[in-house]
């Protein structure tokens, strides 16, 4: 047992750490470290970065540009970007659609879509969630119905997150509503954002921001070679998706990051008898609370990590694990952040000039708002315990 | 990085576990402990048979110069047996405090002796009004014209009655100092208690007891620092112990959900039994990698704050998780949990016991803030 990084495993960090210094710039770098909102261009910039060096999709074969890194390098890089403080990656090209065209899709669509999702070029977002379908998402209604060389597709999908920016839209759509099990009858479409009878309607969260929307279909024609793995057979494919999409929930570098600021700023911040505020015992224990979760998170993650190298087993039920106590840490950091800035974060927006204004106090109450929805999404905390109650207990 | 036991590893602790499976299953132990001695003379000399009194002792001494690491799958064992055997005070606490501390002729009077399980240890250091603070020591020692004279009293000796030695910690003129005194000295007394988790420990009353200039152990008056390692390295050790007990109640609780029928289903169908069951197992997981970091650290004298404030967060995480494993587990058993004859009450009450044990969550809490 050692827990230490071997040699060639801490060089390869110190590359990464190296690299991302020189090559992360400035003007992103402040934008992420204030809270502040990221643009399209801004998400792009960042990708483009990234995928120039050819880092962008570790995880994809090498032929379609992939590193050949193994599953400790991959982690590595992503805790590294988290704790530099990179933009995100949107993960729904690079981790959910590519993964998906290179398990279940034809060579014509993987040549087509592959190369522009790694150079950035298309921005893609994900249909899944309708208003009736959220955790229970086999239950989804959204019609396609085949004619000619295209489905018609008509319905709504909802929380689709940074749809106001997308190029294109993966979709789970229902081809065939005669089937007696709600599983069936499902199919993987990719759909052309630009197509008409599209309309995207913003939802604005309780933060004040406008990051997902609603998507209706109305009478929308999508060409059947646009069609993903066989007709009806969606569900497949959105199952393998879904434990991709839980692969990096633990977000360990993001949240170190956002603890060192914690303290930094409990430090300087007055408590109640003037000391600083990161002396006051019961703020206190509960910064070493959090920052105890957040070891032990980080060597169970590293754990599951070593195992996974070992046996080659692909991540189980047990990343259900790191989703529900990342997602949990994320939430508390906010929290605790929050609570440390005191009076001062309830200033929400200037009225007028805003010459006078602590933009970066008042990001700190929306962002605790906003990562509420951190345990909700990507399967949210109480379906990941079911994962693991069925899958690892067998209950 | 690898968080695997390697092979010799593998095999030691496989070994223990199917003695004890054999030995030491729930009935052989209720009979240990209802026994006049309250411990297994037989286990204990078949433990060091296998080598397990001798793992981190020095080669020198007979011992095999392994770490804390070495000890983790063993510790593992003892806590899902429930092991009563005063193996944490005589080879995690008063052997270390010994082997880190002794001159040549303390170390090779003991340590060979105790690694033929020969020799059974205890470290008589916590008072009254101590709690958890290794430097309150008012135990007073003064130098003689033929050695020392120690009088105090320490509480909640563990291992005590049954110990042949104990390490007594008083203070000198010079500061707080370890002696190494016999059980049976004159002036020494032990009044022996049966513990909530079945062992066997004791209150032990020094009046002006008597040793020799050799009874002291280590430099006077700088004892601190070698009593927070030695107990930094119990603490590991206990925390292995406690993954092992943890592993026992999480496992018997699932198969209790599988098999318990009531409303005409196993109640492990209920969802607001699953999520409790789930919850375990993460705190388990969580527990588990802790226990890996105070194995990993236990043994690092050079970087004593980097040790410590491990050490600290493990025994945080462990202590929680200790108490919501037993809990949790008693709650999913339903009455049967309560039972003395179930196993898992017992697991529960060694549980209870671990999660305060060199210091609960809000003692080491304070540690860890305090080495940042």
């Amino acid at each position: 047992m050692d827990l230490n990084y071997s040699r060639e495993e801490l060089a390869f960090r110190d590359e990464v750490r190296g690299w991302l210094a020189a090559n992360l710039p400035q003007d992103l770098r402040d934008k992420v470290a204030t809270y502040a909102e990221l643009s399209r261009e801004d998400l792009l910039r960042w990708h483009r970065i990234l995928a120039r060096q050819g880092w962008v999709a570790p995880a994809w074969p090498k032929e379609w540009g992939g590193t050949g890194w193994n599953v400790v390098q991959r982690y590595i890089f992503e805790e590294e970007c988290g704790y530099a403080g990179t933009p995100p990656l949107i993960p729904f090209g690079l981790a959910m659609c590519g993964p998906v065209l290179l398990r279940f899709g034809s060579e014509a669509q993987k040549k087509r879509f592959l190369p522009r999702i790694y150079n950035g070029e298309d921005f893609w977002c994900q249909g899944y969630s309708e208003p009736g379908s959220g955790s229970d998402l086999a239950s989804l209604k959204t019609r396609a119905v085949r004619g000619g060389g295209h489905y018609l597709v008509n319905g709504q999908k909802t929380w689709t997150t940074l749809g106001h920016y997308a190029d294109w839209i993966f979709c789970l759509v229902r081809t065939d509503p005669t089937m007696e099990k709600k599983q069936e009858g499902i199919s993987f479409l990719l759909i052309d954002m630009k197509s008409p009878g599209i309309t995207v309607r913003p939802l604005i969260l309780m933060d004040g921001g406008h990051e997902v929307n609603e998507v209706f279909f109305d009478d929308v024609k999508v060409p059947v070679e646009n069609l993903v793995h066989e007709e009806g057979k969606g569900w497949t494919v959105a199952k393998y998706l879904l434990g991709h999409e839980r692969m990096n929930t633990g977000r360990i570098g993001a949240s170190k990051r956002e603890l060192a600021k914690l303290k930094e700023f409990a430090a300087r911040q007055p408590g109640d008898d003037g000391r600083p505020l990161v002396e006051d015992t019961r703020f206190r224990d509960r910064l070493s609370r959090l920052e105890v979760e957040l070891i032990a998170l980080e060597i169970t993650n590293l754990r599951f990590l070593d195992q996974m190298r070992r046996t080659g087993q692909p991540p189980g039920a047990d990343v259900s694990m790191l989703k529900i106590r990342g997602t949990e840490i994320q939430q508390s950091l906010t929290e605790l952040m929050m609570q440390a800035i005191g009076p001062h974060a309830q200033p929400f927006r200037p009225i007028g000039s805003d010459a006078e204004f602590d933009t970066f106090a008042a990001g700190v109450a929306p962002r605790y708002c906003n990562f509420r929805k951190t345990t909700i999404y990507a399967g949210s905390n109480e379906i990941q315990r079911n994962i693991i109650s069925k899958m690892t207990l067998g209950l | 990085m690898n968080f695997d036991y390697n092979e010799e590893q593998q095999l030691l602790a496989e070994s223990v576990r199917r003695f004890l499976a054999k030995e030491y299953d729930f009935e052989k132990r209720r009979k240990v402990v209802a026994s006049a001695e309250g411990w297994s003379a037989e286990v204990w000399a078949q433990l060091a048979e296998m080598g397990v009194t001798g793992i981190p002792f020095s080669t020198e001494y007979g011992g095999f110069g392994g770490s804390a690491v070495d000890l983790m799958g063993v510790m593992e064992a003892f806590g899902d047996a429930l092991l009563v055997e005063p193996y944490l005070p005589t080879v995690g606490l008063a052997g270390q405090l010994v082997a880190r501390g002794g001159t040549e002729a303390q170390k090779k009077a003991v340590l060979p002796r105790l690694v033929e399980g020969k020799l059974r240890l205890a470290f008589a250091h916590s008072e009254k009004g101590a709690r958890y603070n290794p430097a309150h020591v008012q135990t007073k020692a003064i130098r003689t014209g033929s050695g020392w004279q120690l009088s105090g009293e320490k509480c909640v000796v563990l291992g005590a009655p049954i110990a042949d030695s104990l390490v007594v910690s008083a203070r000198t003129e010079r500061g707080v100092s370890l002696f190494l005194l016999d059980r049976s000295a004159p002036g020494v007394a032990v009044s022996p208690f049966l513990t909530l988790d079945e062992m066997r420990a004791g209150e032990v009353r020094l009046a002006a007891a008597k040793a020799g200039p050799e009874a002291l152990l280590g430099a006077e008056g700088e004892a601190l620092a070698l009593i927070e390692e030695a107990t930094d390295f119990a603490t590991a050790l206990v925390c292995s112990e406690a993954v092992g007990a943890m592993k026992f109640a999480c496992d018997t609780t699932l198969e209790y959900l599988k098999t318990r029928k009531q409303f005409g289903v196993p109640i492990g169908t209920f969802q607001a039994l699953q999520h409790r069951m789930v919850d375990m197992v993460i705190s388990y997981e969580q527990a588990k990698s802790m226990a890996c970091l105070a194995g990993s650290k236990a043994d690092s004298a050079a970087d004593a704050r980097d040790r410590a404030r491990s050490i600290s967060a493990a025994k945080i995480k462990i202590a929680d998780a200790c108490r919501h494993i037993s809990q949790e587990a008693i709650q999913l058993h339903g009455g049967m949990g309560m039972s003395e004859e179930l196993k898992v009450s017992h697991t529960f009450r060694r549980l209870t016991m671990i999660a305060q044990q060199f210091g609960d969550a809000d003692h080491h809490l304070a540690r860890f803030a305090r080495l940042d």
